[in-house]
């Protein structure tokens, strides 16, 4: 622009080299490279669907069938019941964690520790044989009179013994997500909620978390597709999921792969929907970042307003 | 400016303010009164002190020794029968809502919109009715030149745009205090201006500020006294024709010979 000529004016060069108007090169390689997958991929995808041994028809026939389907509503209704209660005790859970009392640290710290470190598998057995241990349950003040009391083999079922084994060991792991995601909120946000008179549950509800979710939300969305997938161990207290489901119906038919293709099939759609459902989550959280689709405003507009103050 | 007159009684009292991390003491006894309607510009180098001050104030940082008192109440502590009392957590954020603050980084809230920024005190913690609030929230943001950024977030506007958001939220609560904590320091040198404008533009409106900050000149228009600290004590205190122009202490000189 030096001298003061025009850009791009009648100049054939200038106009030549403007690379607005560049070709792009031919990538022969990746070309290849796609024609190859894809052959691949569909030649697979044929031998899989024309190999008589996957009994496609007998997976369409399962497919619906009624006790899949019950199954299947088992597996969504302990993974959504479990997940609920798992973050609410874990968002307790991480908040008595970071307390600068110890007592509420150290105790989440132990619960953690603790359901973190056993297998769900052996944790939902304790919980099935509850009775064995404690025979009857009772509310009262400690060495004190009872309150109420109940048989434990009254309380614990199946059900009740799969939520309650889900949901604890959840709240274990859901408490070290949220408490990472309130760590990475920025500390003058924390200051200023407070400089502002709010609570400290205020400040948490409408300030910090809002922001955590940003990074609460993807290893969130992890442990939900984790849970639906750790509902299958909840078979070993003889409750009816989607496995065992599909495991009922091939062990009086013994068409086992054909069954296990339709559980499979089931946990690949759900999973997806998860997905979907995570990213318009993680949208939504993402507004007023930088990049974010929000309400348009002229990046650059104000420089005239600045003025209207004096 | 409007003076304020010498006899009113003064709206805060720092009386022997001591405060300590570690073993490092950053304040080592303050005394200071702010009356009604005055505008105090706390000047200093680094690590004077008086960003903490500040901050003790409204009790972001608690004391180690001495009081600060807001009218008529205690800063964190109630005197109940001859005896002074910690007050829990909930009066202590009633305290802080009668006071604005502004900050170095802004710090407006990224997930809020720009009008959602400043109805958020006055509605959730005042209890204010929130077409109310947002009504005057639009007419601050009118006095700070950014009503058409009211649906803007945080991170779409300028640094010096956000300070004005945040001082125009500061305002929201109808504070009858506000601090400024160094408001120009994280700005780039054409947006310090905007900013100062602002602030000069309240000054003149009868508003009580404490501000620290770096800017002599906005020190030299807006205050009604400038307060230098050094080394976590008071070392002179005065009007700006006096302090600013003829310095009685060796250290403030040298401070201020470094901005001529």
């Amino acid at each position: 622009m030096s001298g003061g000529r025009p850009f791009a004016g009648d100049d054939p060069e200038v106009r030549l080299r403007d690379v607005a108007h560049a070709r792009q090169p031919v990538r022969w390689g990746t070309g290849l490279l796609w024609a190859v997958t894809l052959a691949a991929a569909a030649g697979i995808a044929w031998t899989v669907a024309r190999n008589p041994n996957f009994e496609w028809d007998v997976v369409a026939q399962w497919f619906t069938a009624g006790a899949i389907l019950r199954g299947l509503s088992v597996t969504l209704g302990l993974t959504v019941v479990s997940m609920l209660i798992g973050t609410a005790l874990g968002l307790l859970l991480a908040v008595a964690r970071l307390s600068a009392d110890p007592l509420p640290r150290t105790l989440s710290g132990l619960y953690i520790w603790f359901f973190r470190g056993t297998p769900l598998l052996v944790q939902l057995i304790f919980w099935y044989n509850l009775s064995t241990l404690f025979p009857t349950l009772s509310i009262g003040i400690p060495f004190g009179p009872e309150l109420a009391s109940w048989k434990t083999n009254d309380l614990i079922t199946p059900l009740t013994a799969a939520i309650a084994g889900l949901s604890l060991n959840e709240a274990a792991y859901m408490a070290e997500i949220i408490r990472g995601g309130l760590l990475s909120v920025d500390r003058g946000q924390y200051e200023t909620a407070e400089a502002f008179g709010m609570t400290r549950w205020r400040a948490l509800r409408r300030i910090i978390i809002p922001q955590a979710m940003r990074s609460i939300v993807p290893p969130t969305g992890n442990q939900l597709i984790s849970m639906i997938k750790a509902t299958s161990l909840v078979s070993v207290i003889a409750m009816g999921d989607l496995l065992y489901s599909a495991q009922a119906v091939y062990n009086r038919t013994f068409e086992v792969i054909p069954l296990l293709i339709v559980a499979v099939l089931w946990y690949l759609l759900i999973t997806s929907i998860l997905n979907v459902g995570q990213s318009a989550i993680e949208r939504y959280y993402a507004r007023g970042e930088r990049g974010a689709p929000g309400r348009a405003v002229r990046a650059t507009a104000d420089a005239a307003s600045a003025g209207d103050v004096r | 400016m409007n003076a304020p007159a010498a006899g009113t009684a003064p709206l805060v009292r720092i009386r022997g303010v001591r405060k300590s991390y570690g073993d490092h003491e950053v304040l080592r006894g303050i005394d200071l009164d702010v009356r009604p309607g005055e505008v105090v510009v706390i000047l200093g180098p680094s690590g004077s002190g008086k960003s903490t001050l500040l901050r003790c104030i409204n009790h972001l940082e608690a004391l180690n020794a001495g009081s600060i008192r807001l009218g008529e109440e205690q800063i964190g502590y109630e005197l109940r029968h001859g005896h002074l009392h910690r007050l829990p957590a909930r009066a202590i954020a009633r305290q802080r809502s009668r006071i604005g603050m502004v900050f170095q980084q802004f710090n407006l809230y990224p997930h809020m919109t720009v009008l959602e920024n400043i109805v958020e005190a006055p509605v959730g913690v005042h209890g204010r009715d929130r077409a109310e609030a947002e009504a005057h929230a639009m007419e601050l943001l009118g006095r700070v030149g950014l009503r058409d950024k009211a649906g803007a977030y945080p991170r779409q506007l300028s640094g010096g745009q956000q300070q004005r958001v945040a001082i125009a939220r500061a305002l929201a609560i109808r504070p009858e205090l506000i601090l400024f904590d160094e408001p120009t320091s994280a700005l780039d040198p054409e947006l310090v201006g905007e900013v100062l404008a602002t602030m000069r533009d309240l000054a003149g409106q009868g508003l009580t500020m404490i501000v620290v900050t770096h800017e002599i000149g906005f020190a030299r228009d807006a205050a009604d006294r400038v307060v230098f600290m050094d080394g976590g004590v008071v070392v002179e205190s005065g009007p700006p024709g006096e302090v600013l122009v003829d310095p009685k202490h060796p250290r403030t000189r040298a401070f201020l010979a470094r901005f001529i």
